[in-house]
């Protein structure tokens, strides 16, 4: 198997190349959801703006991230920072958004009604209402939007290699470059198995959030 | 106190616009408990709603107190009545303890003395709060989480209570335990209660008035007798039912009705032979005996004829005895049910305080009846 020879090999690259891949991700989902659980949770109070976030939100999407590297260059270029991991994670926090805010909006616009009424009935400001009944009862699916994002941002994140930020990108890129097939193999088995690993890393995160009512709940089927 | 003045409230606009609240007046007397009844629709929810101020009216004016409540915080107007609502609307994520913890948490109470008000408060609504505690609403039946929404209603002791149909999803039996206790801590702690219902047995059993709505409008306002001896129209006519009469039975105290001196007693250490003659003269159909002023049983000339004692040696039991504050419709029961036509009635010591028949009620009901078709 020489594909496994590459990575015995070069087990001190693929380790320094995961990590940075895994940095480049985190940091970048940490900035989104900063930024998009506040935004989703203040649309909430206002439909007519909601509408119009989610649709810009939904065309951010749209733009093919090579494409978006480019269009971002000679801007970031002005502040010096047209290539590397700059470009890369204002793009990944761009993506994030949708379904951070899509998630977060619908999560706390489907807390029952009546849960709302009882809410202002017992006296809680807005504020507390969110913090102690709407954000708790929305958790998982905030947190589902947040994995979405996350594995989302491991793809992109294996293309931003081609604009210098680093990462497991850069052994596919580097592989196709010198037709050296057991290192884009590589590159493309690490992202695969990081994608995996985050993958059920946040579904356990989303288990160990969920409100104890909740999870009682859904063991009853109810 | 709380005042309604010219009370309305409309939803939607122009084609679509429901009048669901529609010019109420209504004063609620401090320490009364009023019920709010009608069908479905009829606005009952929506003047809660608008009480604290989680809607909007229309037009007219809500005063508590003496103060118009749109001068108030809202939020810390809600603070200060119980809200329980139709749809229960437990908090899932919070558990039995942390739900009826919320308002006195919000009011800043020590840990120590919530934790003693959510013991007493689920004892008294008939949950162990060993068991119910630590549990969550998804654990509960529906009769049970309702009594956690009433237990929230009343956790931080606010002197204002709004109740939508608090028990109606809880079973007959227990709902009937928690009417009588919830009408013992009312005698006690005399809040001002609006208990929405749609059930007229639970409103006359509950209500020191009712407050009888049809599409949005007040039709009447007045206690749970005279809402059953004077409805003011057909339909609240219809509302209270054919067996309105039997209703009012079941208002009625037996004190109001009986005969507060009977004449037909004798002591028990009476000869029979007395007894006999005292009974053939004045030609009544039995004698109550009584033994250090209760009454021990009854007397009727086939027991006394060819004996020679003394009456209490020949007297029959009675197989019950009326108290004072008995409903008329017990005591009509217990006469069915033990085929007798007069029963004495006895006050708290036992002693004999009078004695009712058939005739003293038919007279009494025929009396209530007769005053309002007076004065109308
Ligand atoms: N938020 C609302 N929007 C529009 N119509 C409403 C709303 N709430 C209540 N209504 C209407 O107002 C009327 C009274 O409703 P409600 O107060 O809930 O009645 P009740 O509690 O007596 O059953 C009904 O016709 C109902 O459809
Ligand atoms: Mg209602």
């Amino acid at each position: 198997m020489k594909l496994i020879d590459f990575i015995l090999n070069n087990s001190d690259q693929c380790l320094f190349l995961t990590w940075e891949h895994i940095r480049i991700v985190a940091f970048a989902v940490f900035l989104a959801t900063i930024i998009a659980v506040p935004l989703g949770i203040l649309i909430t109070r206002n439909e007519g703006i909601a509408k119009k976030v989610l649709n810009a939100a939904n065309i951010l999407m749209t733009i093919p991230s090579i494409a978006l590297f480019g269009l971002m260059l000679p801007v970031l270029a002005l502040i010096g920072h047209g290539l590397g991991k700059v470009p890369a994670v204002i793009a990944l926090v761009l993506y994030s958004q949708l379904p951070i805010i899509r998630n977060t909006y619908v999560g706390i616009k489907n807390v029952p009604p009546e849960l709302v009424e009882a809410g202002k009935g017992v006296g809680m400001s807005s504020l507390t209402r969110l913090k102690e009944v709407e954000i708790p009862l929305a958790v998982p699916v905030i947190i589902a939007g947040l994995r979405t994002a996350a594995v989302m941002n491991i793809g992109i994140t294996a293309i931003a290699a081609y604009i210098g930020a680093g990462g497991l990108g850069v052994f596919i890129q580097q592989g196709i470059a010198r037709a050296y097939d057991e290192m884009v193999m590589a590159g493309a088995i690490l992202v695969a198995l990081l994608a995996i690993f985050v993958d059920a890393g946040m579904a356990l995160i989303e288990r160990i959030l969920t409100p104890r009512g909740i999870k009682i709940g859904r063991k009853q089927g109810r | 106190m709380i005042q309604y003045d010219r009370v309305s409230k409309i939803f939607g606009t122009g084609s679509d616009a429901v009048t669901a609240v529609d010019e109420v007046v209504l004063d609620i007397e401090q320490g009364h408990l009023v019920t709010l009844l009608g069908p479905s629709g009829c606005g009952k929810t929506t003047l809660l709603r608008l009480t604290n101020r989680l809607i909007a009216m229309s037009s007219g004016t809500i005063k508590i107190n003496g103060q118009d409540i749109m001068f108030l915080d809202p939020v810390k107007l809600r603070q200060t009545m119980g809200y329980a609502i139709q749809e229960i609307g437990l908090f899932p994520n919070k558990s039995i303890y942390e739900n009826i913890a919320v308002v006195p948490r919000l009011l800043g109470w020590e840990k120590g003395r919530i934790r003693e008000r959510v013991d007493e408060l689920l004892r008294m609504l008939r949950l162990e709060p060993k068991t119910f505690r630590d549990r969550y609403p998804v654990e509960l039946s529906g009769g049970q989480q309702q009594r956690i929404g009433v237990a929230r209603c009343l956790a931080a002791d606010p002197e204002i209570l709004l109740m939508d149909e608090p028990f109606g999803a809880i079973d007959p039996i227990n709902r009937e335990e928690i009417q009588d206790e919830f009408l013992g801590l009312h005698e006690r702690l005399k809040k001002t209660i609006l208990f929405v219902t749609h059930d007229i047995h639970e409103a006359i059993k509950m209500g020191d008035r009712i407050a009888i709505f049809q599409d949005g409008r007040l039709i009447q306002y007045d206690s749970p007798g005279q809402i059953l001896t004077r409805p003011a129209n057909r339909y609240i006519e219809d509302f209270v039912g054919t067996d309105r009469a039997l209703k009012l039975l079941g208002l009625l105290r037996a004190e109001e009705a009986m005969d507060g001196s009977p004449v037909n007693i004798v002591e028990g250490s009476t000869s029979t032979g007395e007894a006999l003659r005292f009974l053939e003269d004045k030609d009544y159909l039995n004698l109550i005996v009584i033994h250090q002023g209760k009454p021990m049983g009854y007397l009727y000339s086939k027991l006394l004829k060819d004996k020679n004692t003394e009456v209490k040696n020949v007297a029959d039991p009675y197989p019950v005895l009326i108290r004072c504050n008995d409903t008329l419709r017990d005591v009509m029961s217990q006469m069915l049910l033990h085929n007798v036509h007069l029963l004495p009635v006895v006050d708290e010591n036992g002693d004999l305080a009078g004695s009712i028949n058939y005739q003293d009620i038919r007279k009494y009901i025929q009396g209530i009846y007769a005053d309002n078709a007076e004065r109308e």
